[in-house]
């Protein structure tokens, strides 16, 4: 066994390996293009910088190739990622024509990769019209949608959904994100890397130094909600959380940290608005991180007491599993793919609120041994459910399965 | 015939076929792809879980929840049908409408109630691995079946309750083959339920029962 698949079996299991091996034999080396709009920042990088490598060593020849383009595509990509999220945003139509002739420009220069890749997973919306651009193509084509698209603003849908319906199948993180189109809709959930510098275990003594390397009181409770500087992430909504739960716990500490993707166009205003709702509260930590700065994040989550992400729309929410992994109970917000992953009682706590967060951020922050038991719950959940291994797996079951066509049953080995 | 050890694991597809209320439910039950009958009888068993099912399909429990219909008598009725009492997923569909029609037939308050929450139709194809393992003889069992996966067992105690002739599990199927020798052994995992628990759980009692059995204590 390879140094890699060696070192996923001591963390998932070696039946899960064998899985993953039976599958990639029958798919013999295909060719696997994933695309998407950024190499750094945000989950979806992260998923891809792990699976690729992974997918290769199963075999595979696997690639990562991102589409570029200018100030106006990505203006056009965030409007689209805020409709599939339920804002009514109208798009000009100057917009829709850069994001066309974007798309066609990358078709170009990604010509080779993709015209005779024999799987092509197109991840989220900014790169959907490329498949327009390769009438003969020769694999299966797969639009993998990581967005909440529950409720999305129906004209921006139907304009996407002409790109989206050409495709072989699509992939939604859960069943109410599924959409009416003709091909078959996969559910797979995202996941976390165990061994990535983000999820790994790491020396208290490194917790420490980067806890007081940003001015943090390791003696004092700590809340940490990780995330992009974007206002479906409630960042404001936390503040006010903390206002609330620090009346009873004035101790309390908050760290709200994240770092810039470079296809987030709106990341820079919604940070100034976090600094000024944290109003030069000396306990309120804005800290916007460089994009390789995994190792500190997974530093911030291991200082915390509690983890928060409450979120108002989420396609998951990687930033909840990684909480989760690290043995920390997660106060989430009660929508997409944190209802999955939060169980109350169990793992942390759904809210609504701001109010309904810092309700338990009070009672997780009296109850240290409530805190503790969910933690380890936490953990053991995401070891069963929500590690890369399985999403691995069932992205190739989806690819057995697109060339078995519609059978119910497809045996292995 | 040695018992080959299989492994399995299950694409979940969504089918874009919901229903929002106890009429669409019924109608949609009548035409939804067979596999969506299957994932939604058999898949809970494969999510993860931290207590018992209360309820033994999603039908029911979409009925139960308060986000879905609210209605215990249905959700009742609905979790008592047991899917191997049916020759197959066509004949358990039936069943499906007869029982929420009958339900539309006696609520007023259900035939004008919408769920906050709609059913969602999933379907599933269900991939099954070889594990290599085989076991020669049945004094085997206590040894292998701790070493055997969660998903190993819902494939050859649960699933194989769709895919044998006599719709049992592929264990006592095989204990057959060597006649009246392990009828006491046959009984005992006839007498496990197996919708009720995690399959966590369901492993650790079929593990309990082989190693009671060839330890000889009597139940």
């Amino acid at each position: 066994m390879s140094g890699l698949l060696d070192a996923y079996a001591k963390a998932a299991g070696e039946d899960t390996i064998s899985h993953l091996r039976q599958l990639a034999s029958t798919l013999n080396g295909m060719k696997v293009v994933h695309v998407n709009s950024t190499r750094e920042g945000g989950g979806v990088a992260e998923i891809l910088c792990r699976l690729v490598p992974l997918q290769q060593e199963l075999g595979f020849d696997a690639r990562w190739e991102v589409i570029t383009g200018g100030k106006e595509f990505y203006q056009c990509t965030k409007s689209f990622h805020n409709a599939l999220q339920g804002n009514p945003v109208v798009v000009p139509e100057r917009l829709l024509k850069e994001f066309e002739k974007t798309n066609r420009e990358n078709a170009d220069r990604m010509k080779d990769a993709l015209e005779d890749a024999d799987a092509v997973f197109i991840h989220d919306p900014q790169p959907a019209p490329l498949i327009k651009y390769f009438p003969n193509r020769k694999g299966k084509w797969i639009w993998r949608c990581h967005i909440d698209a529950s409720q999305p603003y129906r004209p921006v849908w139907n304009y996407l959904r002409k790109f989206v319906a050409q495709y072989d199948a699509s992939v939604f993180s859960l069943a109410e994100f599924s959409q009416s189109l003709p091909h078959p809709q996969y559910l797979i959930l995202p996941s976390i890397d165990p061994l990535s510098e983000k999820n790994m275990d790491i020396p208290d003594e490194e917790v420490d130094h980067v806890a007081a390397t940003f001015g943090l009181d390791r003696s004092r409770p700590l809340a940490v909600q990780i995330s992009r500087f974007d206002r479906f992430k409630d960042p404001t909504g936390v503040i006010r959380a903390y206002r609330l739960a620090k009346k009873f716990s004035p101790g309390l500490q908050l760290v709200l940290a994240g770092g810039g993707a470079t296809d987030d166009p709106e990341g820079s205003t919604v940070l100034k608005e976090v600094q000024e709702a944290a109003g030069g509260d000396g306990d309120v930590h804005v800290l916007l991180l460089p994009a390789d700065a995994h190792r500190t994040i997974n530093a911030l989550q291991r200082a915390a007491d509690i983890v928060v992400q409450k979120s108002i729309r989420e396609g998951f929410g990687l930033t909840v599993t990684e909480g989760l992994w690290k043995g920390k109970p997660v106060i989430g917000g009660n929508t997409g793919g944190i209802k999955i992953q939060v169980i109350d009682h169990h793992t942390g706590f759904l809210v609504s609120t701001p109010e309904g967060a810092a309700m338990r951020m009070r009672y997780l922050l009296l109850n240290r041994e409530r805190r503790e038991d969910m933690g380890r719950e936490a953990r053991d959940y995401v070891r069963r459910n929500f590690l890369l291994t399985r999403q691995l797996r069932e992205h190739l079951t989806l690819m057995v399965g697109l060339h078995h066509g519609s059978e119910d049953r497809i045996g292995m080995g | 015939m040695p018992f080959a050890v299989k492994d399995c694991a299950l694409a979940a597809i969504a089918t874009g076929v919901r229903a929002h209320n106890l009429r669409e439910l019924r109608d949609r039950l009548m035409t939804v792809h067979p596999g969506s009958i299957y994932y939604h009888f058999w898949g809970g068993l494969l999510r993860a879980a931290f207590e018992n099912r209360e309820y033994m399909n999603d039908f029911a429990d979409w009925s139960r929840k308060a986000h879905g219909l609210h209605d215990e008598a249905l959700a009742e009725r609905l979790s008592v049908i047991d899917p191997t009492d049916f020759e197959d997923l066509e004949e358990l569909r039936q069943q499906l409408v007869e029982v929420t029609s009958e339900r539309l037939e006696e609520s007023e308050k259900l035939r004008l109630l919408h769920a906050d929450r709609p059913f969602m139709f999933i379907r599933s194809q269900i991939v099954i691995f070889d594990t290599y393992v085989t076991i020669e003889h049945p004094s085997q069992l206590p040894m292998t079946a701790p070493m055997m996966t969660p998903s190993s067992f819902f494939f050859h105690f649960v699933d194989a309750r769709r895919r044998t002739k006599d719709r049992m599990d592929d264990f006592r199927e095989w204990l057959m083959e060597f006649g009246d020798e392990f009828r006491s052994l046959i009984d005992r995992l006839a007498g496990l339920d197996p919708y009720f628990v995690p399959l966590v759980e369901l492993k650790e009692k079929i593990a309990d029962i082989f190693t009671g059995y060839f330890a000889g204590e009597t139940v």
